[in-house]
């Protein structure tokens, strides 16, 4: 096995481009645990921790642009404002340690159906940005996850960043777990309401090969939703959004929850998200500038 | 390969490292330091909590090679030659420490706590130590120590 460690973001597309077999770690925290037990061999490992650009982020023209290897930690205690979806996401991911190291471009690495960054980048209409020596190239979030851990990526390629639009309303993320803190998510939920757009993003984790939106209950919330006179929600609305949600997901019976129990639950996180955050938009709190 | 890093304020050096071995290895098999524990490796335990670079991580979730160049303290750099860390100290006068496999990593982990917040509160204990796992304690004396801990250094101030 080979250790190559870039000093650059060029050479790490070349090093890529040369050894395509190479495989990239940024935090860890998913790779170290193939490696502690064996589950992979790979004849090199590509550490991108000396790419500094990959632990920035910038706000140009009201989108992020946040690197790829920018720690959860980071996101939470610098972002929260700006991506709020995100950064509660962040929140729940394992514990401090994990939070530390683990990062977006290293949960979108895995493509794991289970990723908790995935449903709130989905529900805000995310773009990731990824690159090869053949020049770089944008995927909506909802085009890069195509089946159980596999991604849309080329083997030539690395994931420079995710862009994504300051929030411009509420944002809420919530996840199902067997405890509190340090477990993979039963079924997780993110909403991301549009006012300007008055339209509505969701994400689902969890109960699907991969993470996905649910458009049927984002169409009924943008046609329903009554942003200038925003008045308390019709219960039947609600309920009729939960319903929709359970109905995008396509979930199976595995050791951490039934099918129908993740249906159930994703049902209530929807009606709930949607409560708080249609609270939130009503009182104008979420406003950045208020 | 080899591995130059700087552990509890001394450059050491790593020969024949694998280039898929994990920083724990490194410290316990390589550089004779066995403070920092291998339970699990998998991120699940965090008795192997290092600080790199001054923040807490999991050792075992570290590759070695990522650790090149970088400062790391283990456990093992936290007490002087005299004196026990106030930390470690309140762990012991707690009794948070029965077997003591899980204290190292409990140790690193509420030294980082404390020293970024003065008082935290008893859902911020928790939550900063979701992390590891004590299979002893309860986790009751566990958290008597982390406030004992966490008073004096507020009243040292
Ligand atoms: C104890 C524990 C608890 C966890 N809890 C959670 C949790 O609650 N929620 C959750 O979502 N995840 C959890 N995880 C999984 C993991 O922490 C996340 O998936 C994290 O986001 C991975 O990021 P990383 O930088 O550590 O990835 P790495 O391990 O470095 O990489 C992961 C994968 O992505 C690839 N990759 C990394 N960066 C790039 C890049 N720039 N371009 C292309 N490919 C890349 C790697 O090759 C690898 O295949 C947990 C893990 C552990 C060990
Ligand atoms: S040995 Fe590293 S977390 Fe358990
Ligand atoms: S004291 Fe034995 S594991 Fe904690």
């Amino acid at each position: 096995m080979e250790f190559l460690r870039p000093a650059s973001w060029p050479e790490a597309l070349s090093l890529k481009a040369e050894n395509p077999e190479a495989v990239p770690i940024a935090g860890g925290t998913d790779l170290m645990v193939e490696l502690n037990f064996d589950k992979r061999r790979p004849p090199a490992i590509l550490d991108l921790g000396r790419i500094t650009e990959l632990t920035e982020w910038s706000e140009v023209d009201g989108v992020v642009w946040l690197g790829a290897a920018v720690p959860y930690q980071r996101i939470i205690t610098e972002l929260a404002d700006r991506l709020p979806g995100l950064a509660m996401a962040a929140r729940t991911v394992g514990s401090p340690q994990i939070r530390n190291r683990g990062t977006v471009g290293g949960n979108l690495g895995s493509a794991s159906p289970a990723g908790d960054a995935h449903p709130p980048l989905l529900a805000a209409d995310a773009v990731v940005e990824v690159a090869s020596v053949r020049g770089a190239r944008t995927i909506p979030v909802s085009e890069f996850f195509l089946g159980v851990k596999r991604a849309a990526l080329a083997e030539d390629e690395l994931i420079r960043a995710v862009r994504q639009p300051v929030a411009d309303g509420p944002q809420q993320f919530s996840k199902v777990g067997t405890r509190n803190a340090m477990v993979i998510a039963v079924c997780s939920f993110a909403l991301a309401l549009h006012p300007a757009r008055g339209t509505v993003g969701t994400g689902i984790g969890s109960a699907a090969p991969t993470p996905r939106r649910a458009p049927a209950a984002e169409a009924l919330l943008a046609g329903e939703l009554d942003w200038q006179q925003p008045k308390p929600l019709p219960e039947g609305l609600v309920i009729r959004f939960g319903e929709l949600v359970a109905a995008a997901a396509a979930p199976i019976d595995d050791v951490r929850g039934s099918a129908a129990y993740r249906r159930h639950a994703l049902a209530v996180l929807a009606r709930r998200t949607l409560a708080w955050t249609w609270q939130d938009y009503r009182s104008g709190r979420w406003s950045r500038c208020a | 390969m080899r591995v130059n890093l700087t552990v509890n304020g001394e450059p050491r050096q790593a020969d024949d490292v694998w280039p898929g071995e994990s920083l724990l290895y490194v410290l316990r098999e390589r550089l004779g330091l066995p403070g920092s524990k291998n339970a699990c490796e998998q991120g699940e335990c965090g008795s192997c909590t290092v600080y790199l670079d001054d923040t807490p991580v999991c050792a075992c979730l570290v590759a070695a090679g990522q650790a090149e160049g970088r400062a790391v303290r283990t456990v093992e750099g936290l007490a002087t030659e005299e004196d026990l860390d106030p930390v470690q100290q309140a762990f012991v006068e707690a009794g948070a420490v029965q077997c003591g496999f899980c204290t190292p990593g409990l140790i690193v982990a509420t030294h980082d706590l404390v020293r970024r917040n003065a008082k935290p509160t008893d859902p911020e204990i928790r939550e900063a130590l979701a992390g590891n796992l004590c299979r002893c304690t309860g986790y009751e004396k566990i958290l008597d120590a982390v406030r004992l801990a966490a008073a004096r250094r507020e009243e040292a101030r």
